[in-house]
């Protein structure tokens, strides 16, 4: 077999010329700009758009200004890609556990990479139609490509072109943050930007970070059938979530027969008579792995670099982003930013979320706060790790009570039938009150599932209401009303227990 | 001897107790005093089956299987040996700043595996130094040696060293990388090691780091239970083991109306709950199969091969309801747990060494059994030996079931009773305790 070939470009097909004429078309010729814009966005990612969209709808005048991609990460090399990729992962892995099902495990089950890659990027320019420019720009958005940077506190360049604004929103995003390690960069790397690329399967696979990008596609390319390593230095995986979450996520990479190296470092990467060498050390453990590919999945850096916002007198830190406060407005009242480049919580929803409050502060003198958004997310491993609202940690160091109710999946009837019953739901709610803090879900299909207490959330809706709410059966979400049904039969008083059996017996 | 179905429930338990008991005396150097993890070949020493074996003296004694001479012996050999001990700290020593590498070579006493400078091992170890110096109180120059010698080891040990700059108690130190860098997360065995950190008159951890712990507890209602959570079962004994636990409470139980031993109950409840619902479909799990807990069990792994398909855990931490499971049950985790529930014990007990006699060699516990992974004959694997851990936790269990013995005389330790006041704890024993002339 020849060597792995670890350059990779995208393949120029008919899905790639379709994706870039709707994302950046090189005939692309930006328009002229009207004295001065209501709003100018930029950045044209999920944020982005989602302003843009809201601020059109008002009737205000935008312009967008995007140096490479609209769409931004979600749609070009986040969310989608890895979901289409994720999705046929696990359906090699469903069928190798076939026999789980009752089914005939297929003979000689092969991948057949290229295919599986050219799907991801087939759905990627489907689903590029949306942010096309052509649909931007019918909308009634001015659409500009180029580098941008601030000229002043209501001035912007996009390459020679002079635009200024009365309000301006920074949504630029951010990009993979490479880890400073010797030898990585020589021997070269794959992030989650070019990753999507691959046409082949590198045989062997080392993942650097345990976070929710480095797990998802450690154990997708496990599934895909890639002998694959993850290294990550702290003891658990995904350091935000409870640790019962990421234990049982480590088991299942285990029983997937991912290489899982946790408390462990990588010091090197040598490359020696055309082998790729990884230098680890865990505690005083030294230990050399070799592998074809190397992923960084490690956090992500703010794109704040070359934006001139000190012109513009916008505060920013390189590794925390564009400062803002709790209304998204920056260190020049009339610049806000929104989206990963200034929050903690870098998901697609709460980059749109964080726009719309921008929108409406910005234009309309709003005062919507970013600390009031209720925030779901979920880790697509399998089980898929979902969460909204408190950790029981942070209550308990607020001093806030709190006390958790938790439902294995095992006790659920679809969980069973479906053989998905590893996981729990865990419902935190104020001790002594029926008011959900947060949630955690660790199931099969828990993104799916976290909705629902994101509804209660936001809607102030209690365990004793949930309790009520009849849920089709048998479906797994019905998880979450056993736990509120849990919470009800502690509410039974001795004295209601008292009188029921008064009455009973009389 | 007559069959073990036969006999009374005392009698029962006074031949399972002796029998671990006979662990102590076969696995003990008496050159050291030092006892070995496990009765297999070349078996080195844990600090913390040292700890048991120290507190297993006083109990044979009082029982009539042991002469405290000989007892008193015994003690002193270990106690001078972890005087003179090379506390240096270097990668072939036996301790620092108080503490001892977790397993050390039973001939020499110095530190083998490569293994970390353990504070909860450490813990253990000086909780049953500290009841030997409780129950030898005779006015000879040996007992009095004795206790001076168990002081002397506790007031080294630096505790307020082993928080580093973290607001919690770390787990380890290695000479060669420095402290294991991640602290106590979650409810777990470790309320004896902050009670012993805080009661030390020398070195005591700073006050909040005991808030800093508990404020990673997770407090929840599962199978219809309240309980402080923590999925091994053995984390549910170990510390009340040594501590009476009953009618004392914390600010974090006194908040939920709960202590650590109804705790330990609720625990043993949703054992038997999840065996019941047996998630995995394993053999023989139901009402009186259950104890997943840190101990042996068969093993799939194969040495050198990575990326194999892993079922099977090897020794590890299995716990309850999100495992590991892998069909594996802990004999001497049940029989530990008699305190909190004596008759959900005494039956699972029968029940088991009915079903499986393969568990029991010697009148002993096998560390572990998996019913589902057996020979093709049907016979269920059945860890080879026995483990210290295990043989420790049973003898000083029963021993509080039979009469709270050991809780009495901890109940005199000015050095705990001063640790649970400053963790918090009130009421209780705790009230009259100084009264009654701690030392």
């Amino acid at each position: 077999m020849p060597p792995f070939d670890a350059t990779v470009t995208t393949p120029q097909d008919a899905c790639e010329n379709k994706r870039l004429a709707d994302v950046h078309p090189q005939a692309w010729v930006n328009p002229e700009p009207v004295d001065r814009y209501a709003l100018i966005i930029v950045g044209a990612g999920s944020a982005g758009i989602a302003a843009a969209e809201l601020a059109i709808a008002m009737g205000v005048k935008v312009a967008m200004v995007e140096r490479h991609l609209i769409g931004g990460t979600c749609l070009n090399t986040g969310c989608v890609p890895s979901k289409a990729l994720i999705r046929t992962a696990r359906l090699y892995a469903e069928m190798r556990d076939a026999a789980r099902y009752g089914a005939k495990v297929p003979d000689n089950i092969e991948v057949d990479f290229a295919a599986v890659m050219a799907r991801v990027r087939r759905i990627r320019s489907h689903l590029s139609g949306r942010s096309s420019v052509r649909r931007l720009a019918a909308l009634g958005v001015d659409m500009f490509f180029g580098n941008v940077r601030f000229a002043g506190p209501d001035t912007l360049m996009v390459n020679e072109q002079k635009l200024r604004f009365a309000k301006a929103m920074i949504a630029t995003g951010t990009r993979p943050h490479v880890p400073s390690i010797p030898g990585l960069r020589e021997a070269g790397f794959l992030t989650n930007a070019n990753v999507f690329n691959l046409t082949e399967l590198p045989p062997r696979l080392l993942v650097i970070g345990g976070g929710p990008v480095g797990c998802e596609l450690a154990q997708a390319f496990r599934h895909l059938g890639a002998n694959v390593t993850i290294v990550q230095d702290k003891p658990l995986f995904l350091e935000r979530e409870e640790r019962d979450a990421a234990q049982i996520l480590s088991d299942a990479f285990a029983r997937d027969g991912l290489e899982v190296r946790l408390n462990t470092q990588v010091t090197g990467v040598r490359m020696e008579n055309g082998h790729k060498l990884v230098d680890l050390i865990s505690a005083d453990y030294r230990s050399t792995i070799e592998v074809d590919a190397i992923l960084t999945g490690v956090g992500r850096v703010p794109n704040v670099q070359g934006l001139d916002l000190e012109t513009a007198g916008v505060d920013y830190d390189a590794a925390a982003g564009i400062a803002i406060d709790d209304f998204l407005c920056t260190s020049n009242s009339r610049i806000y930013a929104a989206g990963d480049v200034c929050l903690q919580e870098q998901y697609t929803d709460t980059a749109a979320a964080s726009a719309r409050i921008v929108v409406h502060n910005a234009l309309m003198r709003g005062r919507k706060r970013l600390s009031k958004l209720v925030i779901p997310w979920c880790t697509y491993t399998d089980p898929e790790i979902s969460h909204v609202g408190m950790y029981v940690r942070e209550a308990n160091r607020q001093g806030i009570p709190v006390k958790t109710f938790t439902v294995p999946m095992h006790q659920i009837d679809r969980a069973v039938t479906d053989s998905e019953e590893i996981g729990f739901v865990k419902i935190h709610i104020r001790d002594g009150t029926d008011t959900i803090l947060g949630a955690t879900i660790v199931a099969r299909h828990a993104g799916e599932m976290i909705n629902e207490i994101t509804l209660a959330m936001v809607a102030g809706i209690g365990l004793r209401t949930l309790a009520q709410v009849i849920h089709a059966y048998p479906t797994q979400a019905e998880a979450i009303r056993e736990a509120a049904k849990a919470y009800m039969r502690t509410r039974v008083t001795q004295r209601l227990r008292a009188r029921l059996q008064r009455w009973l017996a009389g | 001897m007559s069959p073990l179905s036969a006999v009374t429930d005392d009698a029962l338990l006074d031949r399972l107790q002796c029998a671990a008991f006979g662990y102590f005396v076969q696995n003990m150097n008496p050159r050291n005093g030092l006892v070995a993890d496990t009765s297999h070949d070349n078996s080195p020493v844990s600090i913390a089956v040292v700890g048991f074996a120290l507190s297993s003296w006083p109990v044979a004694v009082e029982r009539g299987w042991l002469e405290r001479a000989e007892a008193v012996r015994r003690s002193l050999a270990a106690l001078r040996f972890f005087r003179d001990s090379d506390q240096s700290g270097s990668p072939t020593a036996t301790g620092f700043k108080g503490f001892y590498y977790h397993f050390l070579d039973i001939h020499t006493g110095v530190r083998v595996w490569q293994s970390e400078l353990s504070m909860i091992d450490t813990a253990l170890l000086i909780a049953g130094v500290l009841t030997a110096s409780l129950y030898f109180t005779a006015d000879t120059p040996d007992e009095a040696e004795l206790r001076e010698l168990a002081d002397f080891l506790y007031r080294r040990i630096d505790w307020r060293w082993a928080q580093g700059d973290g607001g919690t108690i770390k787990q380890g130190w290695k000479p060669e990388s420095g402290f294991l860098h991640y602290g106590w997360e979650g409810y777990s065995e470790a309320i004896v090691l902050y009670v012993l950190a805080l009661g030390s008159p020398t070195h005591p951890i700073t006050g909040d780091c005991y808030t800093a712990w508990t404020a990673t507890y997770q407090w929840e209602n599962l199978y219809d239970h309240d309980y402080l959570y923590a999925g091994p079962l053995f984390v549910h004994q170990f510390s009340h083991a040594w501590i009476d636990l009953r009618g004392i409470r914390d600010s974090f139980m006194r908040e939920k109306g709960f202590d650590y031993f109804e705790n330990s109950r609720s625990a043993v409840a949703i054992q038997r709950r999840y065996t019941q619902l047996n998630p995995h479909e394993f053999a023989g799990y139901d009402e009186n199969g259950w104890g997943l807990s840190a101990g042996d069990g068969p093993n799939d792994e194969q040495p050198g091969v990575f990326n194999e398909e892993r079922r099977l855990f090897g020794y590890a931490a299995r716990g309850v309801p999100y495992g590991p499971d892998d069909g594996t049950l802990s004999p001497p985790a049940v029989l530990a747990s008699l305190p909190f529930a004596p008759e959900s014990v005494l039956e699972a007990m029968r029940n088991l060494l009915m079903r499986y006699p393969q568990i029991l060699t010697d009148d002993r516990l096998c560390s572990g059994f998996n019913p589902s992974v057996g020979a093709s004959d049907g016979q269920p694997w059945v860890s080879a030996g026995h483990y210290g851990l295990d043989q420790g936790v049973v003898l000083m269990m029963i021993e509080n079931h039979r009469s709270g013995f050991i809780w009495q005389l901890t109940r005199g330790c000015r050095y705990l009773s001063d640790g649970l006041q400053r963790a918090g704890f009130e009421g209780g024993w705790l009230r009259q305790g100084h009264a009654e002339g701690t030392r």
